[in-house]
């Protein structure tokens, strides 16, 4: 499929001085956008327009740009990274959109999720939770042998599944409720199904549910919008394991 | 235990006890208030509603459903305020249908709706029942009871926007079923990605049949097939 050339498009984006101003849109015109131009490659192309008219670029977050990161955000015509299921906004293209488009660009809305600057958030809520919990603690000492723990294929692969997270925060961006249930629930699954992480699941579970509702994330009410918006197609499933794991826990208490 | 009730889990697992307890309420509602179509002489549903009235178990449950009720209000009030805490400013744009289903997007809305139609409800029956009291008697094998069969089809046959009514509050409730069943069972953990698939299609179901089995008896009297 030969690229083509959108000839004009509107973007509608969020600009923000910094944390403390008060944001609005600005509208900005691109022109002659091939459509295998990435959507950030767009933006980077607004941005070197808005450079030679002496304006401020759009300040906005990507690290990778091929999906694995988890650091490009932004929520696209209304929807997480954008009009395509299981990719990143780095991995979307502009063959997604028609010729005259508007595409409004807003940052990650979440009360947790503080915009620093633009289309830029601080997602360090996420940080916090993994450090309340997300971790397997290990002793110093001689490397185990790989195979002297054995762990059926169902659950390594599972585990993988959730380990696939990638704490982009679409999630809780996409979330009615702005609730981080998913991500929890991701790195609670994926240590809670091997030996060396189930030591410590109770535990686990416990601080980083805690450490979730202190940082005033919202409460899941199970509508499965994470989980059509996750970059990595991580399954609610999940959640319902975290949601035992805790129960669990608490009931020993 | 005690942080326990305060967090998130906690508060979606009082939400999903309580909704699972109603959901099994509805169950004996539906049972019993189906006695007015499988007899139009009313006696199967008068002896039903006179066992509800006066056996001693169910004297005891009735107020334990009464604050099932108020519980799942309450908790539902809570977490929805919060939820709108949780995201002080808005987006500008949604695109939200891409991405989750109506009803589990609207769950405070259509509960909210059913309890505007349980009141009224409440009002029709239970009030007259139980309050003003002024119900006839009946005759039923040998045994005086009220006749609330009568209630029932004087109320439905009296007025069309009474029907209606009680149609739309069976729909609603059904629509909220459609998510409120199975995400009762995830939010006690009680899913995985094979059991998800069973239990929304048993709450598709399920919500069918409360929403179906309840419309079924005022549209049979505004038929003209009752008594």
């Amino acid at each position: 499929m030969a690229d083509t050339i959108l000839k004009e498009l509107t973007l509608k984006v969020w600009r923000q001085k910094d944390a403390k101003s008060k944001g609005g849109f600005e509208t900005y015109k691109v022109h002659n956008i091939s459509t295998g131009t990435s959507f950030l490659e767009m933006l980077d192309i607004l941005n070197e327009q808005l450079v030679s008219e002496n304006k401020e670029p759009v300040a906005f977050d990507h690290d990778c740009r091929e999906g694995i990161c988890g650091t490009c955000s932004l929520f696209i015509d209304g929807r997480a990274h954008g009009p395509d299921d299981d990719v990143t906004t780095c991995q979307l293209h502009m063959r997604r959109f028609k010729e005259g488009a508007t595409i409004t660009i807003e940052p990650w809305r979440c009360g947790a999720f503080p915009v620093i600057k633009d289309l830029i958030v601080d997602r360090k809520a996420y940080d916090k939770i993994l450090q309340a919990g997300g971790y397997v603690s290990v002793n110093t000492g001689g490397i185990p042998d790989a195979n002297a723990i054995p762990i059926s294929n169902d659950n390594a692969e599972e585990a993988m599944d959730a380990a696939a997270c990638i704490g982009c925060g679409a999630c809780a961006a996409t979330c009615k409720n702005s609730s981080a249930m998913l991500f929890v629930a991701a790195k609670v699954s994926q240590l809670a199904l091997l030996p060396q992480g189930k030591i410590e699941a109770a535990r686990r579970a416990k601080a980083m549910v805690a450490k979730m509702d202190e940082l005033g994330f919202g409460n899941c009410t199970n509508t499965g919008a994470c989980e059509a918006e996750c970059p990595k197609s991580i399954s609610i499933e999940h959640i319902a394991r975290l949601n035992r794991e805790f129960l669990k826990a608490k009931l020993k208490d | 235990m005690s942080n326990f009730l305060s967090s998130s889990i906690g508060k979606k697992v009082i939400m999903s006890l309580s909704g699972l307890f109603l959901i099994a309420f509805l169950c004996v509602h539906l049972t019993l208030n189906l006695f007015l179509i499988f007899d139009n002489s009313g006696e199967l549903f008068n002896h039903g509603a006179n066992f509800m009235a006066t056996n001693p178990v169910i004297k005891i449950v009735e107020p334990i459903l009464a604050i099932g009720f108020i519980i799942h209000i309450i908790w539902a009030s809570i977490l929805t305020l919060q939820n709108q805490k949780a995201r002080p400013i808005k987006y500008a744009q949604r695109n939200q249908s891409q991405n989750a289903t109506w009803a589990s997007r609207n769950m405070y809305i259509l509960g909210g709706l059913v309890l505007v139609f349980l009141v009224i409800h409440i009002y029709n029956f239970w009030w007259n029942i139980k309050v003003t009291g002024n119900l006839e008697a009946v005759v039923v094998d040998g045994v005086e009871m009220e006749n609330t069969y009568l209630l029932v089809s004087s109320l439905f046959k009296s007025s069309i926007v009474y029907c209606g009514l009680y149609i739309a509050g069976a729909i609603l409730l059904g629509l909220h079923l459609t998510h409120g069943f199975w995400s009762a069972f995830q939010s006690v953990g009680f899913s995985n990605d094979i059991w998800r698939k069973r239990l929304s299609a048993l709450g598709y179901i399920f919500a069918v049949i409360i929403a179906v089995g309840f419309s079924i008896i005022p549209l049979y009297f505004m038929a003209g097939l009752g008594n």
